[in-house]
């Protein structure tokens, strides 16, 4: 147990010089099955892994491609409706699969720890944070509960989280996305396990919190020289944190590199491919005549803070506008102002030359048509108990009225559209995939033929290859039906892959607004600096050279610490 | 203003405002009943002038909306009225409603917390265990017995409870009487066998819920978390799945104590147990009308008091609600 307290300056970077020792987790031929309709399939079929002390491993891949499944099982765990078929685990010489439960529980927690992709969630909404921090310390009795608070507070100083005294007796609903992250990893190292296993940790935090979070945990680790596995699916992100790196597809190994090595020198195709999916761009073109214009909305919940302050949006007919921002900028309540669900309390919203009712009720079907919204989570967007056929054919039914072989024959077309086939017809949404869903989604947007489409963070929930897809699907529509989005997004990648021109909201205002050429390309306002270098590039070295600059200009390159 | 206290002041504005139409329904009620007062309590033989001699004692002579006003500002003075029953008979032989109806509550009270006592903690156990060793011989054999038992009418478990424990084996006697002299203990000894009829009732819905509500917890992510720190099945769920589940828990368990107090008349009648059950059922049949409306008004404030109970609870439970950002 390494518990000198230097301070983290200078880091060698992933894939420097750190010593590693003996190994400490060997995964030999491991096989795990998943039930679904009572037949079990295999999603993991057959992967070595070894991983030394201190040393820390990257596992990408799609979604779908097994990494949390086999994070788990390095733990010995299968979640319900999982079962590790085959193989060894052996951790420090116990062979997890054949241990007994209480050998396994005894290690979970205190020898091996979790961080979970959503802290939120994943802490118990019910307790404090400080005593889920040190519940596994307490069990174990390897410190008393003074001792155990003291250095959880010590923890939390270290992965600096503001008000390290007082944080642990907030809630969890009480503390940000972001700090309920570091709070996590502050859990996880309690008992100083020997190895951690990172789900994906900043994949649902905003990029300017994001870069906090990999600092954060990269320099716990290793001052605890503790072995971790970074299962992510942002190639940029594991470049900062894995000596070694691990491509999975569907359930295999697909090669196997250190850091430096994977990213110089790919030898798999698909490997390749996942590489160049970041490479997408458009060519930016210049704004015709508004299809819609926000002019001085302002807007708040109840009597609350106002959200929305003064802004200001111009959308070309025809062209995309991306809105980028942190959460909490005001992105989602901007499409809720426009879409007539939030009335705004100030200013107004032309809408193809005419001034549109503030509030939804207000608004009579046709302009309903013209502008349509798609959503994050297809998952939630679309009803489970209804068919494609269905889901598509209600709007051709409400604002069309087209019926019978007329909806059919236009289901088929769209279906078309969206590259998909009758033989999705008759499918609900949970025998789809996530690009898939989101797909039936953008038909069903496109039923309506709008002139005007809100895509809210279309691509965040969807692994890169399938978010390539569905923006160059979506830029294809729009090249066939000159159709105008307006598409929120935190994702500067996507930005520059889909927009014409760019706001960015920062707080409810706008800060910047104009052509994507000249809002990516320096003099950058303060935020609009902070946001586009806190972007994770593939650079191994990126995330300590930015710390580096960033401390050398403290106080104007600080983020809001959310 | 603290939440808690917030919500208390609110739900019993909104229980008083309850009450108030709950009395509107229960005087409209009692209009329509049909028949003749007078001569329901008075007899077929009682003569014209008995009957207009009554009718103006008890203030029947004048318009329903008079009454109605008398008798609601009455209650807010905490009158009750008289009892119709004793009007008319000999003088200074008068009854009062509150007086009438406040030992056979006490009484319903008693069995209901000595029910409530055992069913209580025994739902939630089981409920629990029923959660930890779900799909196991034992979770499946509790919710048999449990749904098998409120499946039953409660007059038929109380004679076969009768029938075993009374008869056959004499351990406790069948005829529910107390008087007001006895010990604690003799009271209980001689509840003792509604209370268990009771018990049967109500234990099936309350571990019901207290399983389902644990169970439905038991996917969340906050639950893997703890199971991937380590922590054992039964502190999993004591410590990380109850506290959130405490909110549906205690909504059932108000309904079924709420049904301890109002809705217990036919086990009274088997043990002959003076509850405020009988009192309400004899009343309605002597068409003593004061007493059925102070009864009516009783059982209403009952669930609406149990309810707000219930929903401190809910807030009491819930960070969220108690500790807003």
């Amino acid at each position: 147990m390494n518990d000198n307290a230097k301070t983290p300056t200078g880091n060698p970077g992933a894939g420097g010089a750190r010593t590693k020792g003996d190994v400490l987790l060997e995964v030999r031929g491991l096989k795990i099955d998943g039930e679904s309709d009572e037949i079990w399939r295999p999603i993991v079929k057959g992967v070595d892994l070894s991983l030394k002390r201190g040393e820390v491993l990257g596992v990408i891949g799609e979604s779908g491609a097994g990494k949390s499944t086999i994070g788990l099982a390095a733990m010995g765990y299968a979640r319900p409706g999982c079962r590790i078929s085959g193989g060894s685990v052996v951790f420090d010489g116990l062979d997890l699969v054949s241990a007994s439960d209480e050998q396994r529980r005894k290690l979970r927690g205190s020898r091996i720890a979790y961080v979970a992709q959503s802290a939120a969630a994943s802490f118990n909404p019910a307790h404090q944070l400080m005593p889920q921090t040190i519940e596994a310390e307490l069990r174990e009795g390897l410190r008393t509960k003074a001792e155990a608070e003291k250095d959880a507070v010590e923890l939390y100083r270290r992965l600096r989280l503001p008000n390290p005294e007082e944080i642990g007796f907030r809630y969890p609903h009480q503390v940000s996305g972001g700090q309920l992250q570091r709070a996590m990893t502050a859990m996880a190292m309690t008992c100083r396990p020997d190895l951690i296993i990172f789900d994906e940790p900043t994949t649902a935090l905003d990029v300017t919190t994001q870069v906090e979070v990999l600092a954060a945990i990269r320099d716990i680790v290793e001052q605890f020289h503790t072995a971790a596995i970074y299962i992510t699916h942002d190639l940029a992100v594991v470049a900062q944190m894995a000596d070694r790196i691990m491509v999975l597809r569907h359930g295999l190994e697909v090669e196997e590199a250190p850091t430096r090595e994977m990213l110089s020198n790919p030898k798999q195709d698909y490997t390749k491919s996942l590489w160049s999916v970041r490479k997408l761009g458009k060519e930016e073109q210049p704004g015709g005549d508004a299809i819609l214009q926000v002019k001085n909305v302002t807007a708040a919940y109840g009597n609350a803070v106002k959200v929305l302050n003064d802004v200001t949006v111009t959308v070309p007919r025809g062209r995309t506008v991306a809105v980028v921002g942190e959460s909490g900028s005001g992105k989602s309540t901007l499409a809720r102002v426009i879409t007539g669900l939030l009335p705004p309390i100030a200013g107004e919203i032309v809408f193809d030359g005419k001034v549109l009712p503030r509030a939804l009720k207000d608004r009579n079907p046709d302009i309903l048509r013209r502008i349509q919204m798609i959503y994050q989570m297809p998952d939630t967007a679309l009803n489970p108990r209804q068919t494609v056929y269905e889901v598509i054919g209600r709007p051709l039914e409400f604002y069309l009225g087209l019926t019978g072989a007329k909806k059919e024959a236009r289901i088929l077309e769209l279906l078309k559209l969206i590259e998909m086939d009758e033989g999705h017809l008759d499918r609900l949404p949970g025998e789809l995939s996530g690009g898939q869903k989101q797909r039936i989604c953008i038909a069903r947007a496109l039923a309506a033929e709008p002139q005007l489409i809100i895509c809210d963070e279309v691509t965040s929930a969807l692994d890169q290859i399938v978010q390539e897809e569905i923006l160059k699907l979506l830029l294809r529509l729009q090249r066939e039906l000159n159709v105008s989005y307006l598409f929120i997004t935190h994702d500067i990648a996507t930005v520059r892959a889909i927009s014409d021109e760019i706001v960015v909201m920062f707080q409810g205002q706008v800060v910047q607004q104009g052509p994507k050429t000249r809002v990516l390309s320096p003099p950058y306002p303060p935020y609009t600096e902070l946001l586009l270098s806190s972007v994770p590039e593939m650079d191994p070295d990126w995330l300590s050279n930015l710390l580096a600059k960033r401390k050398a200009q403290p106080a104007a390159m600080q983020s809001q610490d959310r | 203003m603290n939440p808690v206290l917030r919500t208390v002041l609110q739900r019993l504005g909104l229980g008083i405002a309850t009450l108030f139409v709950v009395s509107i329904i229960i005087s409209l009620t009692i209009e329509m009943l049909p028949g003749d007062f007078a001569k329901a309590i008075l007899g077929q033989s009682a003569t014209p002038e008995t009957v207009a001699a009554f009718q103006r004692e008890v203030g029947l002579d004048r318009s329903p909306v008079v009454r109605y006003v008398e008798w609601v500002g009455g209650i807010v003075r905490g009158d009750f009225g008289e009892s119709y029953a004793s009007a008319g008979s000999l003088a200074g032989h008068r009854r009062l409603v509150s007086e009438m109806i406040a030992p056979r509550l006490l009484n319903t009270l008693f069995l209901a917390g000595a029910a409530a006592m055992i069913a209580v903690p025994l739902s939630l156990f089981l409920g629990i265990m029923a959660a930890l060793y779900r799909n196991s011989y034992f979770d499946r054999a509790v919710n048999v017995v449990s749904l098998t038992s409120i499946s039953s009418p409660e007059f038929f478990l109380a004679y076969i409870l009768i029938m075993f424990l009374a008869v056959k084996f004499p351990i406790f006697v069948s005829l529910a009487s107390i008087t007001p002299g006895m010990s604690l203990g003799d009271r209980l000894y001689a509840i003792m066998l509604p209370t268990l009829t009771l018990v049967l009732v109500i234990v099936a819905h309350m571990m019901r819920m207290t399983r389902a509500a644990i169970i439905n917890l038991l996917a969340s992510p906050y639950i893997e978390m703890s199971r991937l720190k380590g922590v054992k099945p039964l502190q999993i769920i004591l410590r990380h799945a109850l506290p959130n589940a405490w909110a549906p828990i205690a909504n059932v368990i108000a309904l079924n104590l709420a049904y301890l107090v109002v809705g217990v008349v036919v086990v009274e009648v088997v043990f002959t147990y003076p509850g405020i059950g009988q009192l309400m059922v004899d009343a309605v049949s002597k068409r003593d009308l004061p007493v059925v409306q102070g009864c009516a008004l009783v059982f209403a404030a009952t669930y609406i008091l149990l309810n707000l109970l219930a929903d401190v609870v809910t807030i009491v439970s819930n960070p969220r609600l108690l500790h807003p950002r």
